[in-house]
């Protein structure tokens, strides 16, 4: 449990600046001299923030269902054909910038949540994909062939070896995902979804760097935030796994 | 008994089997020898349905595999793979009782015979049973993957090269112990291996294969006395022959015994019962010895072997 504490005390950081901002006032006012409205105010930090966090959450879950389901698929022996395809398709995603995604996304379901969503689900799948692959490839071919072959049927296989052993990768490859997605979700504010983008793009048009610094500073932290966590889950999956061997 | 007739095997244009007959008799260990890709785990895979056969019938004991639920026929199957295999998320007891548990066994069923399991194996239960593989020598990796096909007494045995990638010393004492079990337990049981020493040291009957056929199907010593070709005899290694022949002998069938055990004269070196001819020949060798004592597991004297007795112990 020691290794969720500090998750827990930048899970704290984020939660207050988000609702004391303007403790902050006097320091964007010394470096902003001239500027009367210091602190963004068009809509509360908390709210863009929970926004923010249930379109990275929503969007993580659909991507890694789709992306485990699709690498399971593929490495099955009916879908094998598919496995090369596959992973070209994970490979060459990573190249393609989230913007691209993102402006991808609008011609197709206009403005607002929905193409944000679409994009991050589509960004956030190529990694989780390439680990489902990578981690599932990686299990030597021993194992499983003893598991058949002493007689576990392919569903056992899957969850019971599979699927455990494979678990750590895939679960490194959420960890970029969601962490990407947190950075890609600020940018769905130029086409107009409710993130903590949005008063890094009302600075950046009103020339308030001040607007700017408090949206980046929430987004910095939710990253921060949300990584730590995934290198605690990391941290305590062996351990998960001995406490499972134990009780099973 | 397994009955394998006119099975092939083949992987688009390469035929891995080609068409091979082979019985093997219940409670008999049959040794597939043979060098690298001659289709020896080919054929083993295909008696547990991990591969399916292109041609041909495969039957246990006198029922077509393909009409068995696979489940079933593998369940019945103890498999022991080269490389172990073990799962590495699972400790060696959850290892060991993998069959079991898919069989549903109760708890208390699957604790004993895990641990009697490990004991058979020379495994100290205490030590092992919550050791992950990852923290085993090579070794103990193999002897857990071995208690793990034995776990649920199937009627069959599997075993792919089983003993390789292991020392001289490691192989020998498993090879001992696989011996020891088999006198026990009576398993039919097929036995993949490149090693001949090892195939004529464990084989009920070997069949040597090459190139996806069985060229020679016979026991151990009618394979040393008359090789089918020149393949089978250069795979015998020719000049080895005799003292091979020998290695198949005991000391305790060919030694005169004493009427009564005696005590035993503590200076000279002596022979077990369960020596080999060819054991005894080498100390003789090496004490340049005309005869030697022959003690029990008790350390009491219960015969003499002497050198006439080896020469025609052993033709
Ligand atoms: N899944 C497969 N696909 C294609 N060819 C295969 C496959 N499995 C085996 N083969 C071929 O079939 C032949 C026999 O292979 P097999 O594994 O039975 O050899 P082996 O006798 O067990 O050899 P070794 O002693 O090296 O284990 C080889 O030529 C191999 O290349
Ligand atoms: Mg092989």
């Amino acid at each position: 449990m020691r290794v969720f504490i500090r998750p827990c005390v930048w899970l704290l950081a984020l939660l207050f600046c988000a609702s004391f901002m303007s403790v902050f006032e006097a320091l964007f006012g010394w470096f902003q001299p001239g500027q009367t409205s210091l602190i963004y105010q068009r809509a509360g930090f908390l709210s863009l923030l929970q926004n923010h966090v249930l379109l990275v959450l929503i969007s993580g879950s659909i991507g890694t269902a789709m992306a485990v389901s699709a690498g399971i698929l593929v490495t099955r022996g009916w879908g094998r054909d598919f496995l090369p395809l596959a992973s070209q398709v994970a490979s060459i995603g990573q190249t393609f910038p989230p913007v691209a995604v993102l402006a991808l996304a609008v011609p197709v379901l206009g403005f607002g949540e929905a193409p944000t969503l679409m994009a991050l689900v589509l960004y956030g799948l190529l990694p989780i994909l390439r680990n489902t692959l990578v981690g599932l490839d990686g299990i030597a071919p021993a194992v499983k062939e003893a598991a058949s072959g002493m007689g576990m049927s392919p569903t056992q296989v899957l969850l019971k070896v599979e699927l455990p052993l494979a678990g750590r990768v895939i679960l490194a490859g959420v960890r970029t995902s969601v962490t990407i997605n947190i950075a890609t979700a600020a940018i769905g504010s130029t086409i107009g979804a409710r993130t903590l983008g949005d008063p890094v793009i009302a600075g950046l048009v009103n020339g308030n760097t001040g607007y700017v610094l408090q949206g980046a500073l929430l987004i910095g932290l939710l990253a921060i935030t949300t990584d730590s966590l995934f290198e605690a889950l990391q941290r305590t999956w062996s351990q998960r796994l001995l406490a499972a061997a134990v009780a099973g | 008994m397994i009955e394998l007739k006119g099975v092939s095997c083949r992987f688009g244009s390469t035929v891995a089997v080609d068409a091979i007959n082979l019985t093997v008799e219940t409670g008999e260990v049959c040794v597939l020898v043979g060098s690298s890709g001659c289709g020896k785990s080919t054929t083993l895979r295909m008696i547990n349905r991990l591969l399916p056969h292109s041609a041909g019938e495969i039957s246990v004991d006198g029922q077509d595999i393909r009409r068995i639920d696979v489940r079933k026929l593998r369940l019945n199957m103890g498999y022991a793979i080269q490389g172990t295999g073990l799962f590495p998320h699972w400790t060696v007891a959850r290892n060991v009782a993998l069959v079991p548990k898919l069989l549903g066994w109760s708890r208390d069923r699957i604790t004993t015979r895990v641990d009697e399991l490990l004991t058979l194996l020379g495994l100290a239960p205490e030590t092992f049973a919550n050791k992950y593989p990852e923290q085993l020598s090579g070794g103990q990796a193999q002897r857990v993957g071995v208690a793990r096909a034995l776990a649920a007494d199937p009627n069959i045995l599997l075993m792919d090269e089983p003993f390789g990638a292991l020392d001289a010393i490691t192989r020998d004492n498993l090879q001992n112990e696989m011996l020891r079990i088999q006198r026990q337990v009576h398993k039919t049981t097929v036995f993949v291996t490149h090693d001949i020493d090892e195939a004529l040291r464990l084989a009920t009957r070997i069949a040597v294969m090459d190139q996806g056929r069985i060229l020679q199907h016979d026991t151990p010593e009618n394979i040393l006395r008359s090789p089918a070709n020149a393949f089978v005899e250069n795979l015998l290694g020719s000049q080895d022959r005799g003292l091979k022949l020998s290695a198949l002998r005991r000391v305790g069938d060919a030694m005169s015994r004493h009427p009564q055990p005696c005590e035993p004269d503590l200076e000279t070196d002596w022979l077990s019962e369960d020596d080999s001819l060819r054991q005894a020949l080498s100390v003789m060798l090496w004490h340049e010895a005309e005869q030697l004592p022959v003690r029990d597991a008790g350390g009491a004297e219960i015969g003499v072997l002497s050198r006439d007795q080896i020469w025609t112990g052993a033709t």
